[in-house]
């Protein structure tokens, strides 16, 4: 039957199916490359988005410049050098140009010692500039930071109670959420931190809180009282979707219990909008600080944060501008690359939202 | 207008008048909360004088009293004497201020849409051309700097160094470096906005039929791409005033134009209790009503879209 033509309708077993596999064939079952995870992928996209990726290179940068260039500066913040304890001001420390030495500095130079340069000379109070505005920056991230993870605690806790509770409890948080959610967002801000400011500010003398300064706790409470509806609003949403979802229903049928669900589902397909909506959050946060900072609202002195830097460089504004525009520039450059890589994460892992 | 869009409206204009009490209810009580009374700056009151001041003021009543007597109060747009400028009216105050503000703030209103509207037209008619990367570049840039930094930018640039515009807000020509500063942000915004939803549009299928038609090009630009793509900019008028209004405050600041938000922020670090109050109260509503307004307008203009 070697050579015999088989009838295409013929219902015998074709003994041909069943030789073991040659190596050419075997070829195709092997792995060419491991399988990609949803991570992965999403990392592999953000890499590939030039503007993210040199976005994030931007924000590592200046996180770690001002986290390192404090402990080796030989300058503080808040030393004001031209004042020594019993001898006279010296007057020649204050408003520096950028890389001048005052005269005590130059006579040093004189004898031979090295003495290290003001890159953006000094203000008013005779303060090595580059060294606040490294404080500055230092701050605004913080804040930036902190406020995010408060709003995002925040919203996680009463978007998934919202969403799980249902019913009255969910009925009232959002008519909670609207409420605020249609409040003048920096009208309000303004309000409460002018009068925080006034009320805790007093109780928070001799506390290890005092030296972060009220109006900063006030920014925070501010955080945490106006800016979770859009989260929680978020988180919600999620929660509601996502309990509708087939393959939710198809692990209840197979007899998962909640946690599994939670564990398995709920978090990670809600995962990367989160974590997104809390990035994008940050420079929303830092824009409010200097803001809150810039009309006299923000840091307490001698404390510096981009906005008061801004805000106290208008007063020589004629002749020293560059002390305005340098804050000016690290601030943009700080929202501007946290923004497009906020944008850059959500293109990468968040396929959906795309659209 | 059907009954559901009627419902909707009705349920905006509730929530709408729900967010201004709240807003006069946290202010008076915010305030209310400050420590000190409203005479604790004055110097060496006397006990008598002292019960005089807050029976005039009638602050000697019940806390509940006190906050309904605001409430009509504000209802009528009366925000009691100030306590910092003798002998004068918040509400006067605020009106006076208004006038320049309310200049100020439709000027850039106006400039912000208008520019906006065109650059984004522009910048999607003309995709991946160099004058579309060129706006996209600069719309980028403009909606990440803070409007203080940017006034104070143009302020160096325009008056201290190439001295062509006055740095006071009050002089002859002083509100144009305002008025700039105000409207960039928005613009950008609006221009992104137009582009991306311009470029939306220019992919439907109508755009296409009315291609195969022959209508002119011109004809499928203005009365097709360019209306449709209009609708979410309308979204965008509720949040642009309220951009506008908070801008204000500080633009107002730096080229001492003498408005509403210059008394606002003055108010606050004078310690003024009512003449904040008061301002928040006025402007908070503006930026309601006009977030109202965009909605509703959003809501008649395009009915499929379902807002819930």
């Amino acid at each position: 039957m070697a050579n015999a033509e088989k009838s295409p309708f013929s219902l015998q077993v074709d003994l041909d199916d069943f030789l073991p596999a040659s190596n050419e064939e075997k070829e195709y079952m092997v792995q060419m490359r491991p399988s990609s995870t949803f991570f992965r992928d999403g990392c592999k996209r953000l890499y590939k988005n030039k503007v993210a990726f040199i976005s994030l290179i931007v924000i590592v940068f200046i996180t770690l410049a001002c986290l390192i260039i404090p402990s080796f500066w030989p300058y503080s913040y808040e030393q004001q050098l031209g004042v020594q304890p019993g001898k006279p001001v010296d007057a020649s420390f204050l408003n520096l140009a950028p890389m001048e030495y005052s005269r005590s500095e130059l006579a040093r130079i004189e004898a031979g010692e090295s003495v290290f340069p003001h890159l953006f000379g000094t203000d008013a109070a005779g303060r090595d500039y580059f060294i606040r505005i490294v404080y500055g920056t230092r701050i605004s991230l913080m804040v930036g930071f902190f406020a995010s993870i408060i709003v995002l605690v925040v919203g996680l806790t009463l978007g998934s109670i919202a969403g799980f509770m249902g019913g009255k409890v969910d009925l009232v948080i959002m008519r909670i959420v609207d409420i605020i959610y249609s409040l003048p967002d920096m009208l309000m801000v303004i309000l409460l931190a002018a009068v925080l400011r006034e009320t805790i500010g007093t109780s928070l003398e001799g506390t290890p809180l005092a030296r972060i300064g009220a109006n900063i706790i006030s920014l925070f409470v501010i955080f945490a009282l106006l800016y979770w509806c859009s989260m929680a609003r978020l988180i919600r949403g999620q929660i509601l979707s996502l309990r509708e979802q087939e393959y939710v229903l198809a692990s209840q049928a197979t007899g998962a219990g909640a946690g599994w669900i939670i564990k398995k589902h709920l978090i990670p397909n809600s995962m990367s909008v989160i974590i997104i909506s809390t990035a994008l959050q940050i420079p929303s946060a830092i824009f409010t600080e200097s803001f809150l900072s810039f009309i006299g609202l923000g840091v307490n002195a001698p404390m510096p944060s981009l906005g008061s830097l801004a805000s106290d460089a208008l007063n020589g504004i004629t002749s020293y501008s560059y002390r305005l525009v340098i804050p000016a520039i690290v601030i943009s450059l700080i929202v501007l690359s946290l923004n497009l890589f906020g944008d850059g994460l959500r293109d990468a892992f968040d396929p959906k939202l795309n659209k | 207008m059907d009954s559901k869009t009627l419902m909707y409206i009705l349920k905006r204009i509730v929530l709408a008048v729900v967010t201004i009490w709240a807003v006069i209810t946290i202010t008076f009580f915010v305030m209310k909360a400050v420590p000190g009374d409203p005479f604790a700056s004055e110097k060496a009151v006397t006990p008598a004088a002292r019960a005089a001041l807050e029976a005039k003021y009638g602050l000697d009543k019940p806390i509940f009293e006190q906050y309904l007597n605001y409430l009509t109060g504000a209802l009528h747009f009366d925000f009691g004497p100030s306590l910092k400028l003798r002998g004068r009216d918040v509400t006067a105050i605020i009106f006076d201020g208004m006038k320049t503000s309310a200049r100020l703030g439709l000027t850039a209103l106006v400039i912000a849409t208008v520019t906006g509207i065109i650059l984004g037209a522009v910048a999607a008619l003309r995709r991946n051309s160099i004058i579309d990367k060129i706006i996209m570049v600069l719309t980028t840039a403009f909606v990440s700097m803070p409007s203080f930094i940017m006034g104070t930018l143009l302020l160096i640039l325009f008056a201290i160094h190439l001295k062509v515009l006055p740095a006071n807000g009050a002089t002859e020509g002083g509100l144009i470096l305002p008025v700039i500063t105000l409207s960039l942000y928005p613009m950008a915004y609006i221009t992104r906005l137009t582009r991306s939803s311009m470029l939306d549009v220019l992919g439907q299928d109508y755009i296409r039929t009315a291609k195969a038609k022959g209508v002119s090009e011109r004809n499928i630009i203005i009365k097709h791409a360019l209306k449709n793509s209009l609708i979410p900019v309308i979204t965008y008028f509720g949040p642009e005033l309220a951009y506008i209004v908070t801008g204000s405050l500080v633009v107002e600041q730096i080229f001492a134009v003498p408005g509403v938000g210059r008394y606002f922020v003055s108010s606050i670090t004078g310690r003024d209790y009512p003449l904040i109050m008061g301002t928040t109260i006025v402007l908070a509503s503006l930026i309601v009503v006009m977030n109202l307004l965009s909605d509703i307008m959003y809501k008649i203009v395009d009915p499929r879209i379902n807002l819930e």
